[in-house]
């Protein structure tokens, strides 16, 4: 069985946000940057499968500028065993991402998609849906747990009451939430040996699909500040406080 | 402009961070219909055409919507997509895994998550955690939309009864099945519905500490939260957890205890009305947003606090 994995680059998540002058998006210039931590998460899942001996190839693929296949290099140095570039200076937004996705996923053929819930720029939350829905596939959206059994997957979901255990038929798609695994840190070894793993590149051109954008940005703008209040030095204080100047309690 | 709105229901009611949501899809459109699946559920439907501004309920009446999985309600949904403008519902987990994949059968762009109505076209959503403020417009003909709860006032019944009209669809796919669900048990309130919080950080150090933030959550009738940090250390399960990719929550009161203020954990909860932080660190970010903040050795606090309440 093959995996696939798309993989996004954003902004680190340990990197304070700031938003530009001209309210036209966020900084990036300068900005250090990492694989998505749920693609991370991904990625580990994948691996974790093909070394319990379900998988035999993992390809892991990134959409979007040059910088995109240090992406996919960490992915190869994590154990995915080739990646697919797919170049565009653009920002696409999930719909062309899924619609590119669904291309690959004809052309490859995998068994089963794992990709991260969200990506922690954007915070959208529907890639992985949607590319369900465009190659008709189930999905076990916010796992964490699989358990691969034969032509399905039962896929245990973190949903707002607590867990859920579903049984999905195969080929399918998986989307990652925290809890599905710690994800291995590559070893120096392996950041080598992924250096010889093959990149395919493409652009979105080659895959005929329609990857125009629906929505425009009019703005991007910094959220109110909230101003820090006072400090109290003792509980009966911080009681009393609530009580009669808040009146919370 | 029609707008099909999607409500969640459990144990014969209407779910609140639906009757919220609605609060916003009645922006959109001039008219609102409300859609509601699952059998035996006539509580619930009669509650969902009390809902004042709502002018037409849909049952989807078949037991295959006792539980919901997104291949069955998105294809259910399809099918009757034609009648409308907008389709939405809450940001719930539900809502999350079900309107996407409807977005990508209508090619539609979804917005995801909003905040605000600027016009039936362009909406408010937070991107990078709550950190940026985005103003999007939508080219799409129809619109696919999640709405952020805490960002709309509870719907309120009315004195009428709307219509309510009973579909049963054909050619359920059968891709999926439910298998369990596992809920956590707690007295407590549900985190995103109690009027106060108490949350618990790394600092708690284990999950058995957590008992010690029970304990003052049952003085104050208040759900029991954590940070990620919490979570990713196992303390307790993920639907304890409170943040950008947990629960967003706005509570009367929120208190903080042992949790540090990374920018993850304030996306989910820094609308609360007033914040409380406890921190032996001083220079915690979480001091900056808190209204009160005391420093001080939480395992001293929350027995103190727990007797003084």
């Amino acid at each position: 069985m093959k995996i696939l994995v798309p993989v996004k680059r954003v902004i680190d998540p340990y990197v304070n946000i700031r938003v530009k002058s001209d309210q036209t998006g966020v900084e990036t210039d300068n900005v250090k940057m990492s694989m998505n931590p749920f693609c991370e998460i991904a990625v580990e899942e994948a691996i974790r499968l093909k070394e319990a001996g379900k998988a035999e190839e993992i390809i892991a693929i990134s959409i979007g500028d040059q910088k995109c296949q240090e992406t996919i290099r960490t992915a190869l140095a994590m154990g995915a065993d080739r990646g697919i570039h797919v170049l565009t200076e653009e920002v696409l937004e999930p719909l062309a991402l899924a619609k590119i996705l669904a291309k690959i996923y004809e052309e490859e053929k995998p068994g089963l998609v794992v990709m991260g819930k969200q990506a922690i720029d954007g915070d959208n939350n529907q890639t992985g849906q949607m590319f369900a829905a465009l190659t008709d596939l189930p999905q076990g959206t916010f796992a964490s747990k699989i358990d691969i059994e034969g032509e399905q997957a039962l896929v245990t979901r973190e949903v707002d009451g607590g867990l859920q255990t579903i049984k999905i038929n195969m080929p399918a798609v998986v989307t990652t939430d925290l809890r599905l695994n710690e994800p291995r840190y590559a070893s120096l070894p392996n950041i080598m040996k992924a250096k010889k793993k093959p990149i395919d590149q493409k652009a979105p051109e080659d895959f005929g699909v329609d990857v125009s954008p629906r929505l425009k940005v009019l703005k991007v703008v910094e959220p109110p500040k909230r101003q820090a209040g006072i400090k109290v030095d003792s509980v009966s204080e911080l009681v009393e406080k609530l009580k009669n100047e808040a009146g919370v309690i | 402009m029609t707008t099909l709105f999607y409500t969640e229901h459990a144990n014969g009611q209407l779910n609140d961070q639906s009757l919220k949501a609605i609060s916003g899809a009645k922006e959109f459109g001039d008219e609102l219909h409300i859609l509601i699946a699952g059998s035996n559920i006539d509580e619930a439907v009669n509650q969902a055409s009390k809902i004042e501004g709502v002018s037409k309920v849909i049952h989807l009446d078949n037991s295959e919507f006792d539980n919901i999985l997104a291949e069955k309600l998105t294809s259910a949904i399809f099918d009757i997509s034609s009648d409308y403008n907008f389709f939405a519902s809450a940001a719930t987990t539900t809502g999350k895994n079900v309107m996407p994949r409807l977005a990508a059968k209508l090619d539609v762009s979804q917005i995801s998550e909003i905040i605000g109505v600027e016009s039936p076209d362009t909406f408010i959503r937070t991107i990078y955690a709550g950190n940026a403020i985005a103003t999007v417009q939508s080219s799409d003909i129809k619109k696919v939309l999640t709405i952020r709860p805490t960002a709309f006032q509870m719907s309120v019944a009315g004195d009428t009864s709307c219509e309510v009209v009973k579909i049963s669809p054909e050619n359920i796919p059968s891709v999926s099945e439910f298998v369990k669900e596992e809920l956590t048990k707690s007295d407590r309130p549900e985190l995103t519905s109690a009027k106060i919080i108490v949350s618990g950080g790394r600092g708690m150090q284990n999950g058995e500490n957590f008992k010690l933030l029970d304990k003052v959550a049952a003085k104050l009738n208040a759900a029991v939260g954590a940070s990620r940090a919490a979570v990713d250390a196992g303390f307790v399960p993920n639907d304890y957890q409170v943040g950008q990719t947990g629960k967003v929550v706005a509570p009367e009161l929120y208190i903080a205890v042992g949790i540090s203020g990374a920018i993850q954990h304030l996306a989910g909860m820094k609308d609360s009305k007033v914040i409380v932080a406890i921190n032996k660190d001083e220079e915690a970010p979480i001091f900056d947003v808190a209204d009160y903040g005391l420093v001080a050795d939480l395992f001293q606090v929350l027995p103190e606090l727990e007797e003084a309440l």
